[in-house]
């Protein structure tokens, strides 16, 4: 496969995606540059500006070391550190790295599950906002295209 | 297109209610094309809102990143059987359902 031409058919695809997410008119208050975002750095400079960013093992992050799904990964983030206010997953190498941001009221816990996709192998974090610093933990995914386990 | 309500199931144990929603929903990310080479256009929930007995807990917002026919639980304290508990979601075109659930 010419990798050229995948990598432009990729950022034209990009391209088309912003344009259309950035169609306004959502009433909510939504990080919308976070999710158009292309880049890691990108996505946690909107989403927590100047805050103080911490690696923390407190964060549980369950997610497959294997996916061999891409289209559908488990992923939980919970944590125990108190004053949650945000959790975020975000995939390093996905087109839109970011793929969910949870706003945690007071009375819900730390504590949330989704599906996720994954479009190749990457290192996923999970965010976790306080009111004065934010919580981060990475980890390995390695998908696996077909389930050949290759 | 024909949208369909949230499926939610929820369990009370001891005074954290453990709620799990499955939402019908394509997910479309923009950037895959069908069968003519045309691109489908992007087609995902943006914005899920719970609510414990009518007071919002938990806002999600999601790209189009986020599985097809979406899977999401979440927790909330202080619930009681009894209580009532819905989901509700917003696409980006506008498109719109829910689903809601008395605790047992």
């Amino acid at each position: 496969m010419n990798t050229n031409f995948s990598r432009r058919w990729f950022v034209k695809s990009l391209a088309a995606v912003a344009v259309i997410v950035s169609f306004p008119g959502v009433v909510f208050a939504r990080a919308k540059g976070a999710f158009n975002a292309g880049k890691t750095n990108d996505v946690v400079d909107v989403l927590f500006g100047d805050l103080p960013i911490e690696e923390s093992t407190e964060i549980t992050f369950k997610l497959p070391d294997i996916a061999e799904n891409g289209a559908v990964v488990p992923a939980t983030v919970a944590t125990e550190i108190e004053g949650v206010t945000q959790i975020a997953i975000v995939i390093d190498e996905n087109p839109n790295p970011l793929s969910a941001v949870f706003d945690i009221g007071e009375m819900s816990l730390a504590d949330v599950s989704t599906r996720i996709k994954i479009g190749k192998s990457s290192v996923a974090r999970a965010y976790v906002k306080t009111s004065d610093k934010v919580f981060m933990t990475s980890r390995e995914v390695k998908v696996t295209i077909g389930g050949c386990g290759g | 297109m024909n949208v369909k309500p949230v499926k939610i199931r929820g369990r009370v144990k001891g005074v954290v209610a453990n709620i799990k929603c499955l939402m019908p929903h394509p997910m479309e990310t923009g950037t895959r094309r069908d069968d003519a080479g045309e691109f489908i256009p992007a087609h995902y929930i943006e914005t899920v809102t719970c609510a414990h007995n009518d007071k919002e807990v938990m806002i999600a917002h999601w790209g189009a990143s986020v599985s097809k026919d979406p899977y999401f639980s979440f927790k909330i304290k202080g619930a009681n059987a009894g209580d009532s508990v819905s989901v509700s979601w917003v696409d980006n075109l506008g498109e719109t359902s829910s689903g809601d659930i008395v605790l047992k």
